[in-house]
C-alpha cells in the first residue's frame, strides 16, 4: 500500500476544500471498500480526508413528509431506524441483505453508493481491466463473468454494481445530495450511476472532489407496500446474483403505483420502466406480473455463463409482485 | 511538499480494554495490526485481511467491526474491546463460558472473532435491531427473540473453517438465556 497523509475535518466545507486542493485525494467513510482496494493496490490516494467527524450522520424527517439520510449514517443505524422500518421497509430490508453486521456497522450511505464493482479482474492488478486501466481491455467478457451483467453492458465492460441499498433507493425515487467546490446539486439515484458505454472507468456522475452529503427520500405513496428480495450463492454474507426492490399500491384489484428495480444485473441499479408501464392500471394478477417482468427482461443480453440470471430475476420479480399484491389485497379487505 | 501531504504517520490514542494507549503509527496500519503488532494483543486474529471472514472482529465503542478494514488512525480517541478485554479479572464473560461449556470450537482460530461478535449480537437483539430474517411485520420496539435462525443470520459475518457452527449456535442460545 502507498503511504498517505490523513486529515479529519469537522466541517463539510473543509472536507470539500481539501479535495479541491489535492488532486487524487479521497474521502474515507467506513473504509470497508476503500481500505480493501488500497490493500489490493487498485487505488493509492496521497491523502485521505476522513468524513467521520462531519455532522452528516443523522436520519431526519423532512417537512414534506420525506426522510433525509445523512451521508455518514451507518448502514446498520439506517436499517434499524424506526421510520425506515415502518415507512421504507424496502430500504431496511435491502441494507440487512447486504454484507455482514460488522461491515454494516462501519459502512455508510455515501460509501455504499460509491462502492466499486466486485468484478474479479477489477480487483486483480495483474490483469487488464478497462475500468481500472482505461483502454487495457475487458477479460471478463470472454472470461469469468458468471456474476456480471445481463442488461446495459458494453463491449468495454460487463461489470455489475454490487450495492443492495442503491436498488432500494432507485425504487424509492430517492435523490442524492452532492456538494462540490462550486456549490450543491441534487441527482436522482436512477441517474446517479452510469452505464459503462465507452467510459467504464466512470461508475457515477459524481465529479472529482464532490462530496455526497445525504440521500433524500420522498414521502412514500399513500398505502404503498415495499420489500426487497435477493438471490445469492449462500444464505447470507454474499453479493446478489439478482435482486429486486418493489414499491407497490393496489386499488380495487388494479395496480396503482409500481416502482420496480433490479440489482445484480447491470452497471447500475436497474429501474424497470418497461415493466412499470405494463403494471400501471393493470389487474393485479400473476399474468400481469409475468408480462411485466418479461417486458423488462426482453432487453437482456446474457453472456456465455450468466444466462441463468434472466429467469432468476424474472422469478424474483413475479414472486415479489405476487406477495405484495396479496398483502395489499388482504390489508384492504 | 505541502504540509497536509507530508505527514505519513500520526500519534494516536486508543482506549483499549479500558486503558489509554498512545502509539505513533504509519497511517497504513489497520486497527487489527495495531492491536496485534503494536500492543501485543494477539487474541484478535487475521484470517483474510479483506473483510470476508470476521476473525478480526472487535468492539469499537461497543459495536462489532472488522479490525482489518479500519485504519487505526481513524479510530483515534475511541474505545476498543478485544477478546482479552471481555474477561473480568480471571472470570470469563458469559459468552466465553458458554463457548467452553458447549465446546463451540475446534481449532479455535475463528473463536475470538466469534465471541466478540456474539457479545455484540446479544446487545443488538436486546435493543430490538432487526436482521435479514426478522419478520418484516415485527414492528420496532422490544427485544428480538434469538431463535437459531436469527443467531445463524446474525453470526453470518464470522466464518468457521472447521464448521463448528452447530455448537456456536448452541453456545449463543445458552448465553442469551
Ligand atoms: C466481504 C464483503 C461483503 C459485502 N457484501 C455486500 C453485499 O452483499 N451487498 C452490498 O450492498 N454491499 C456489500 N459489501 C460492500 C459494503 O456495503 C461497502 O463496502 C460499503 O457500503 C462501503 O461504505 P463505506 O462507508 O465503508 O465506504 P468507503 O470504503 O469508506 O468508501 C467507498 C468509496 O466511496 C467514497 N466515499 C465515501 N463516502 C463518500 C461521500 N460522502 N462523498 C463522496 N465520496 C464518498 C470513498 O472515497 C470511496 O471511494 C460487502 C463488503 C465486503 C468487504
Ligand atoms: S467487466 Fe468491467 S470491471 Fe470487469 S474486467 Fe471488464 S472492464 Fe474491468
Ligand atoms: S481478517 Fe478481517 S474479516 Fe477476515
Ligand atoms: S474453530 Fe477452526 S476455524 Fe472455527
Amino acid at each position: 500500500m502507498k503511504p498517505f497523509a490523513y486529515v479529519r475535518p469537522e466541517r463539510t466545507e473543509e472536507a470539500v476544500a481539501h479535495l479541491a486542493a489535492h488532486p487524487g485525494a479521497r474521502f474515507l467513510a467506513g473504509g470497508t471498500n476503500l481500505v480493501d482496494l488500497m490493500k489490493l493496490g487498485v487505488t493509492g490516494p496521497p491523502l485521505l480526508v476522513d468524513l467521520g467527524a462531519l455532522p452528516l450522520d443523522g436520519v431526519a424527517e423532512t417537512p414534506d413528509g420525506g426522510l433525509l439520510v445523512g451521508a455518514t449514517a451507518r448502514n446498520s443505524d439506517v436499517a434499524a431506524h424506526p421510520v425506515v422500518r415502518t415507512r421504507y421497509p424496502v430500504l431496511s430490508q435491502a441494507l440487512l441483505a447486504g454484507a455482514s453486521p460488522q461491515l454494516r456497522n462501519a459502512a455508510t450511505t455515501g460509501g455504499n453508493l460509491l462502492q466499486r464493482t466486485r468484478c474479479p479482474y477489477f480487483q486483480d492488478t495483474s490483469t487488464p481491466c478497462n475500468k481500472r486501466v482505461p483502454g487495457s481491455g475487458c477479460p471478463a467478457r470472454e472470461g469469468v463473468h458468471r456474476d456480471l451483467a445481463v442488461l446495459g453492458h458494453s463491449a468495454h465492460c460487463v461489470a455489475t454494481h454490487p450495492s443492495d441499498m442503491a436498488v432500494a433507493l432507485a425504487a424509492l425515487d430517492a435523490e442524492v445530495r452532492l456538494r462540490g467546490a462550486d456549490g450543491e446539486r441534487t441527482v436522482p439515484v436512477t441517474a446517479f450511476h452510469r452505464l459503462p458505454g465507452d467510459r467504464p472507468d466512470l461508475d457515477t456522475v459524481v465529479a472529482p472532489g464532490e462530496l455526497i452529503t445525504g440521500v433524500a427520500l420522498p414521502a412514500p405513496p399513500p398505502g404503498a407496500l415495499s420489500a426487497y428480495r435477493k438471490a445469492r450463492d449462500r444464505a447470507s454474507y454474499a453479493f446478489a446474483l439478482a435482486s429486486v426492490a418493489l414499491v407497490l399500491t393496489v386499488e380495487d384489484g388494479r395496480v396503482g403505483h409500481a416502482a420496480l428495480a433490479f440489482g445484480g444485473l447491470a452497471h447500475k441499479p436497474w429501474r424497470a420502466r418497461a415493466a412499470e408501464e405494463v403494471l400501471r392500471g393493470a389487474p393485479a394478477t400473476a399474468e400481469t406480473f409475468r408480462r411485466a417482468a418479461d417486458a423488462e427482461l426482453a432487453a437482456a443480453e446474457p453472456l456465455r455463463d450468466n444466462g441463468f440470471k434472466v429467469p432468476l430475476a424474472r422469478n424474483l420479480a413475479v414472486g415479489l409482485l405476487g406477495d405484495l399484491a396479496s398483502r395489499a389485497t388482504a390489508a384492504a379487505a | 511538499m505541502d504540509q497536509t501531504l507530508s505527514e505519513r504517520a500520526s500519534t494516536v490514542t486508543l482506549r483499549v480494554n479500558g486503558t489509554d494507549r498512545s502509539l505513533t503509527l504509519d497511517h497504513r496500519t489497520t486497527l487489527l495490526d495495531a492491536l496485534r503488532d503494536h500492543l501485543d494483543l494477539t487474541g484478535t486474529k487475521k484470517g483474510c485481511d479483506h473483510g470476508q471472514c470476521g476473525a478480526c472482529t472487535v468492539l469499537l465503542d461497543g459495536r462489532r467491526v472488522n479490525g482489518c478494514l479500519l485504519f487505526a488512525v481513524a479510530c483515534a480517541g475511541r474505545s476498543v474491546t478485544t477478546v482479552e478485554g471481555l474477561t473480568d479479572g480471571e472470570v470469563l464473560h458469559p459468552v466465553q463460558e458458554a463457548f467452553v461449556a458447549r465446546d463451540a470450537l475446534q481449532c479455535g482460530y475463528c473463536t475470538p472473532g466469534q465471541i466478540c461478535s456474539a457479545v455484540a449480537l446479544l446487545d443488538e437483539a436486546a435493543r430490538g435491531e432487526p436482521s435479514h430474517v426478522t419478520p418484516p411485520e415485527r414492528l420496532p420496539g422490544g427485544p428480538v427473540p434469538l431463535t437459531p435462525d436469527e443467531i445463524r443470520e446474525r453470526m453470518s459475518g464470522n466464518i468457521c473453517r472447521c464448521g463448528a457452527y452447530p455448537n456456536i449456535v448452541a453456545a449463543i442460545e445458552e448465553a442469551a438465556r
